[in-house]
């Protein structure tokens, strides 16, 4: 079993005393060492900038064309940090706890702490980059709530914070790129990693415009490629999202942690018809003041303004009180599917629940009539100041909204379901984000470490940049002081050639297949049988038969697909056939993992597992472990780090 | 809201890469639900025309929901389509009516080079972002969030200009293909703030600069971009730039 390399002593000051004790790379050594940085998200863009101000040599890639669009950059509502600013009795060990209890007590308490301790940095170094929060008058930093917390501590910018976020980031890297450190490569994308010895030392990428196969070297590799939710066809991620780079790593020797954990976001736009090609999401944040209900009667056609009172069931806050529409998101989702599947739901497909800001706009209309002082004011002018009140807040998701659905949110509630948007599962990685191959590191989304078996909203901007900020450049060097005097490895190394000619090969292979379905309508049926059977309820039977399609899909993938053009050029067909073709095989993973865990736990919800009222029956006596699998010849053989709680004591998951 | 099938007629660039001779191609989509995006709609085209043995149309996208800025196209004679504050993605079928000829061309623009029929190369706003379009702080060196207060005001105005997505419809909606509108959004999401006082004046002259470099026009008001800007960048920035620029000219020991 690998070690997970967590550092002796007391919870609190594991990660002070690692960073004193850490070993360091001088100055003059660090310009000798290069280091290649795959994904410019959160994770990637501040791993790049850290680092190449730093002073180390970095090579960055991203397939989009510049590393600005990276999909962090839909981040919408917000990023958790432990300030307190609010004096309503949040901390650091607060933050920690939440975010453990939230992640179902599946998350390493070590990695949880540290990320909580430096959350507090990031907020710093985000404003001091020109990261424009939002403000109160009083020219400080404004907070709001976010899902499974009772405190304010999520700092935004309006209902885009994660572009804000990656803009700070990208800036700081594309200084280090003027200034030489950081050399980018756009519209490129890893196809394999290259193992010298046992140690990861370079990259295999493909130039998405001229199709050239190129090889490049580095002392080490950082994947920081986000998630895998687009195994599902229709998520929230960005078309181009995709678990390639993980997933030739995993074919390398690298651990693939709890594959099983997806998180489906409870508000989404719901699907408007087969045509969809993608999901929208509307941010956690108009929790803070949308409600969420179904009309008590089952197949009500009433439109919703119709509905009376009494007549709806705002059924999260008669379940939870205590978090009522605030409950975190794979409690959320579950009960909204359950109303739907019991015949509330609305809209023409019935697979959707209202999020009504109607109280919400006379609370704020009110508020606004006092604050200015306006006496008596009619019913038609206090609805007025509170819908501009809600357009302040939230008026770019309202834009949103309107341009897909055609309605307007300020006058009829918002339809929403649930939608894949994240994935807690990742490549396996130790406390210093290295993961079972020597050398690779992983960072962000794309690995498994801090979010257990569900996230917490506003904690993925705070990892991506906790990882890549304050992490990384203290636990790389640790490796790199050993590099110190190893010269660079030509690219003409057996080990280079040998993994470009796979690469060639399986690119060969993938365009002499000449048959007649297309790309899409593969991916389309593999994120349809995901959906179905690994999606927000699993049982046995249905992972079982899930396992059968998803083989039979991929023998049929490989002896149908067609794609047009060439290699040697511009082919997105053929850039989506190698990802369809890792999908395929890392959903057969989640199914095995989903099947071989049996209980439920946060977002992984097995049927067959469950109280009496409805909620995730954990089984820690049998489960209580990170699942690691390692990959060998199309199978895959499971290890198990065990979790050991010394500080959280783990219960039934309550939002009451 | 009513929903509705269409039948359409496309007119689409096609040009096979950088280098070649490109021209306008005709096509005829059926039964389009107006509930579709504009970018579903190509979807549906391409599946065709794989189905058919062709070659589909190469276009940038990713994020679809209006915020990596990936998307481009000019329809009908407008950057990112008929609808005003709205990405090429977001645009849904609804805007359009059955029958309709829809003519699809790449963002043009000597600085942003096509590189397959609707995909061109923005890699010159990169450069322009390296020549100084960033707050010069290295990682770790920051005082507390709250340790410097900013007005309210100028934190928004500063995020209304940092809402700029850099899809480059400023430069395809401009006679001159200037980039003066992102430019000058940039210049003024740092200049606002107090973190970005002190590179104020050298920020604006290298940025400045390294866009006259990459080839784009010069500005001369005509607002074009602001009316197709999908976020509704204000040309208020343009003047800001300006007078940044202006006051950075005297400064010339800097």
């Amino acid at each position: 079993m690998p070690d997970a390399k967590i550092p002796a002593g007391p919870l609190e000051t594991k990660w002070t005393k690692y960073k004193s004790s850490v070993r360091l790379v001088n100055p003059s050594n660090k310009r000798k060492i290069e280091v290649i940085v795959v994904g410019t998200g959160l994770a990637g863009a501040s791993a790049a900038a850290s680092l190449g101000e730093l002073g180390y040599k970095v090579k960055a890639f991203c397939y989009q064309d510049s590393p600005r669009r990276a999909h962090s950059i839909a981040a919408q509502g917000g990023i958790n940090a432990a300030k307190n600013y609010q004096n309503d009795g949040d901390s650091v060990y607060r933050l920690f706890y939440d975010t453990i209890k939230g992640g179902d007590y599946r998350a390493r308490e070590a990695n949880v702490y540290r990320l909580a301790e430096v959350s507090n940095n990031i907020i710093d170094q985000c404003v001091a980059q020109g990261v424009p929060f939002a403000r109160e008058y009083g020219g400080l930093l404004s907070n709001r709530s976010f899902g499974g917390t009772q405190v304010q501590r999520t700092f935004y910018a309006a209902g885009q914070t994660g572009q804000q976020l990656l803009i700070g980031a990208y800036q700081a890297m594309e200084r280090q790129v003027a200034l030489g450190t950081v050399e980018m490569f756009s519209r490129h994308e890893m196809l394999e990693v290259v193992v010298i010895d046992g140690k990861a030392r370079g990259i295999i990428t493909r130039d998405l415009v001229t199709g050239k196969v190129e090889r490049h070297f580095g002392h080490a590799v950082l994947l920081c490629t986000g998630g895998y939710g687009n195994v599902f066809y229709l998520s929230t991620n960005a078309m181009g999202c995709n678990v390639t780079a993980a997933w030739k790593a995993h074919r390398q020797g690298a651990y693939f942690a709890n594959p099983c954990f997806t998180q489906i976001h409870p508000t989404c736009i719901p699907v408007s018809g087969d045509h969809q090609s993608k999901l929208t999401l509307m941010s956690e944040s108009l929790r803070n003041d949308g409600r969420i209900w179904v009309p008590k009667k089952q197949g009500d056609n009433r439109i919703a303004t119709e509905i009376p009172e009494d007549e709806r069931d705002y059924f999260l806050e008669r379940r939870y009180p205590a978090f009522g529409n605030l409950v975190p998101r794979d409690v959320a989702s579950r009960a909204a599917k359950e109303r739907c599947d019991a015949g509330h739901g609305v809209g023409t497909s019935k697979q959707a629940v209202f999020l009504d800001f109607a109280d919400a706009i006379q609370r704020y209309g009110k508020a606004e009539v006092s604050k200015r002082n306006l006496g008596q004011v009619d019913a038609v002018s206090v609805t007025q100041l509170g819908k501009e009140v809600i357009k302040e807040k939230y008026g770019n998701l309202f834009d949103m909204y309107e341009k897909i659905t055609g309605e307007n949110p300020y006058v009829v509630p918002m339809r929403i379901y649930p939608a894949v948007h994240y994935t807690m599962g990742g490549l396996w990685v130790d406390y210093e984000l290295m993961t079972t191959v020597t050398g690779l590191y992983c960072l962000g989304e794309a690995n498994f470490s801090e979010h257990g078996a569900n996230r917490l909203g506003a904690s993925a901007l705070m990892q991506g940049l906790a990882d890549g900020y304050f992490v990384i450049p203290y636990t790389i060097g640790n490796y790199l002081a050993d590099e110190v005097g190893k010269s660079h490895i030509s690219i003409d190394h057996p080990g280079f050639m040998e993994a470009e000619k796979k690469v060639s090969k399986h690119l060969a292979e993938l365009m002499k297949i000449n048959g007649k379905q297309s790309v899409e309508s593969f991916h389309k049926r593999l994120g349809k049988i995901m959906w179905d059977k690994c999606g927000m309820a699993r049982n046995a039977e249905g992972l079982k038969q899930a396992i059968q399609e998803i083989r039979a899909l991929k023998k049929e993938f490989w002896s149908d697909l067609r794609i047009p053009g060439k290699i040697d050029e511009m082919n997105p067909e053929l850039d989506k056939a190698g990802r369809v073709a890792d999908f395929l095989e890392l959903g057969e993973l989640m199914c095995i993992d989903a099947l071989e865990r049996n209980e439920s736990c946060g977002g992984h919800f097995r049927e067959e597992y469950q109280t009496s009222e409805g909620e995730a029956l954990r089984d820690d006596a049998g489960y209580m472990h990170v699942a690691q699998w390692e990959y060998f010849h199309d199978q895959w053989k499971l290890h198990k780090e065990p979790l050991n709680y010394e500080v959280v004591k783990p219960s039934q998951r309550s939002y009451k | 809201m009513q929903h509705y099938n269409m039948d359409l007629t496309l007119k689409v660039w096609r040009q096979q890469n950088r280098n070649a001779q490109g021209g306008f191609e005709t096509y005829q989509v059926k039964d389009i639900s107006s509930e579709m995006s504009f970018l579903e709609m190509i979807d549906v085209l391409n599946e065709k025309l794989i189905h058919e043995g062709g070659d589909p149309i190469a276009f940038d996208h990713d994020c679809r929901e209006g915020i990596c800025g990936t998307c481009s196209m000019v329809i009908d004679g407008r950057p990112h389509g008929p609808w005003k504050g709205t990405t090429t993605c977001q645009l849904h079928m609804r805007a359009f009516k059955n029958g309709e000829t829809i003519v699809i061309e790449p963002f043009r623009a000597n600085s942003f080079p096509v590189l397959k029929d609707l995909v061109v190369d923005r890699k010159a706003f990169d450069r322009i972002i390296q020549a100084g379009g960033f707050i010069s702080v290295n990682t770790g060196n920051a005082v507390d969030g709250n340790a410097i207060p900013i007005d309210k005001d100028d934190a928004d105005n500063s995020f209304a200009a940092a809402s700029c997505i850099g899809c480059g419809a400023c430069v395809a909606a401009c006679k001159n293909s200037s980039a003066m509108l992102f430019v000058s959004a940039k210049v003024s999401h740092l200049a606002l703030l107090p973190q970005g006082a002190p590179e104020k004046s050298t920020r604006v002259a290298a940025m400045v600069d390294q866009m006259d470099k990459e080839g784009f026009g010069s500005c001369t008001n005509t607002y074009a971009c602001e009316a197709e800007c999908p976020k509704e960048i204000s040309v208020m920035n343009i003047a800001r730039l300006n007078r940044e620029y202006l006051a950075s000219s005297f400064n010339a020991d800097k």
